[in-house]
């Protein structure tokens, strides 16, 4: 039987940055992680710390997003120092294209209702198509406009992976991978889990197992309403660099390649690629940026969002498995920061946290009481 | 410190192409991939990486691991190991990231 105090499951953006957090507070910690063929969200992912118009009708989430991207440079600080990589962060702000007068009109809205719940504090620029371009050369002559917010930044996602993975090993953190974790029981001293091969007894218990976490939940008797979400993102050659801001639908990289994504698409647990939803994406990126034409694809994939039934993340300390946390969310690299430095505390014990008290899993249940009522 | 190549022709060519390698003519045999024409003209460094600098040359030949990027007749970023060689080609290292600016109008006005 393996002992830990802690134990996370899932190795991905969410379980390492939970893991590095409690190892941080000096918690003893170990993280099962699946082989190479799990659903991967943390290697698929566009790097984007997004804040703008997220938390739409939900202005604890636009709070909780803009709190984490407060946190990041400490954050990067943290890992660079225990890992030696730097994960190019980047906090210049970032854009929104719209290429539609429709589109135009819904971000506005967005903004602008997000401003209203967050008391004004939530800094945002709409631009006119000429305004737009003169602060991003290169827009082409159909986009209508664009929003502009300087909460907004970007880092390398992969480089992030693999830093939280060495600052955790750097901090005493165990990972083990290739163990999928069967079953799991209830006892009074903690939890005893069947991963793989090996048994483990672990006083508390973190899901944090991205699409798995609907399986897993579900043992300890907890509905955790989430689903796969497949975003598709083509990769072009390395050009030298010529856009300084990251934007939704198109981001170069530190390391010159520009990403171009943003797709969404219900396609079950298939995380491949489809070469109708390939041409949307490079049509729409030649559309923000005509020249992007005339440059080479070199690499495509597909990989699945982890989306919960209202699109926000869920944090919940179950009260029936005391000892018992779920963690879900469809940004790990927003969150990451606070993820580490926020929620683990929260999950460790060491500090009350009020922001998370609106990402339960309560708010489930209650729209559907809500809809039987109506 | 680069070893000595271990890349060797099967046998003598029956044909052989003239190209162009950073400014010096190199006789080529045809009908082999470009790659293979600069491994087997003695060329150790077909690039330098975008990333660190490092120089680099023709590794996975089979198009998979970048290394052979190469500038073929005004073409950045071209695959060495995917292009049969031809009679005339123009080859030159890739030597960092292609240039490219967003709005090309630096390049439309030098034209002019």
């Amino acid at each position: 039987m393996q002992k830990t105090d802690v134990l996370v499951i899932g190795g991905g953006l969410v379980g390492l940055s939970i893991a590095y957090g409690l190892a941080l507070l000096g918690r003893q910690v170990s993280v099962l992680d699946e082989g190479d063929d799990a659903f991967r969200a943390a290697r698929g992912n566009f790097g984007l710390l997004w804040v703008q118009g997220k938390g739409y009708g939900m202005s604890p989430y636009a709070q909780w997003s803009r709190e984490a991207v407060a946190l990041w440079p400490r954050f990067a600080a943290s890992l660079q120092a225990d890992s030696g990589i730097d994960v190019h962060l980047r906090q210049p702000g970032g854009f929104q294209l719209c290429l539609s007068e429709q589109e135009m009109a819904e971000e506005s809205r967005r903004l602008l209702w997000l401003r209203e719940a967050m008391d004004g504090g939530y800094p945002f620029e709409l631009l006119e198509a000429d305004q737009l371009r003169a602060r991003l050369p290169g827009v082409g002559p159909t986009v209508v406009g664009g929003c502009y917010s300087p909460m907004d930044g970007h880092v390398n996602p992969l480089k992030l992976l693999r830093a939280l993975y060495a600052a955790c090993q750097a901090r005493g953190v165990r990972i083990v991978n290739g163990q999928r974790v069967r079953a799991i029981g209830q006892r009074a001293s903690g939890f005893e889990l069947d991963a793989g091969e090996q048994r483990w007894h672990a006083g508390q218990l973190v899901l944090a197992a991205g699409l798995g976490n609907r399986e897993l939940g579900a043992q300890l008797g907890m509905d955790v309403p989430v689903s796969p979400n497949r975003g598709q993102i083509l990769v072009t050659e390395r050009l030298k660099p010529f856009l300084h801001y990251p934007t939704t639908y198109v981001r170069q990289t530190d390391e010159g390649t520009v990403q171009l994504g943003d797709s969404h698409e219900s396609a079950g647990f298939d995380d491949g690629t489809s070469s109708d939803v390939m041409a949307d994406i490079a049509r729409r990126a030649v559309q923000c940026f005509p020249r992007l034409a005339e440059v080479r694809l070199i690499r495509a994939w597909g990989a699945l969002r982890v989306l919960s039934a209202d699109g926000f993340p869920i944090y919940e300390a179950s009260r029936d498995c005391p000892g018992a946390v779920v963690v879900s969310c469809h940004s790990g690299v927003t969150l990451a920061a606070i993820h580490a430095l926020r929620l683990a505390p929260w999950i460790g014990g060491d500090y009350d946290e009020p922001g998370v008290a609106a990402f339960g899993l309560q708010r489930f249940s209650r729209n559907h009481e809500v809809r039987h009522a109506g | 410190m680069p070893a000595e190549s271990v890349f060797r022709a099967l046998g003598p060519a029956d044909q052989t192409v003239q190209i162009e390698f950073e400014g010096a003519s190199l006789s080529v045999p045809a009908g082999v991939s470009l790659a293979a024409a600069l491994l087997l003209s003695g060329v150790t460094h077909t690039r330098e990486s975008a990333v660190s600098g490092r120089p680099g040359a023709p590794f996975c030949m089979m198009g998979v691991c970048f290394e052979c990027l190469v500038e073929v007749d005004g073409q950045a970023n071209c695959q060495a190991c995917l292009l049969p060689v031809r009679a005339g080609m123009r080859v030159l290292r890739q030597r960092g990231a292609r240039e490219f600016l967003a709005d090309g109008h630096a390049e439309e006005g030098a034209d002019e």
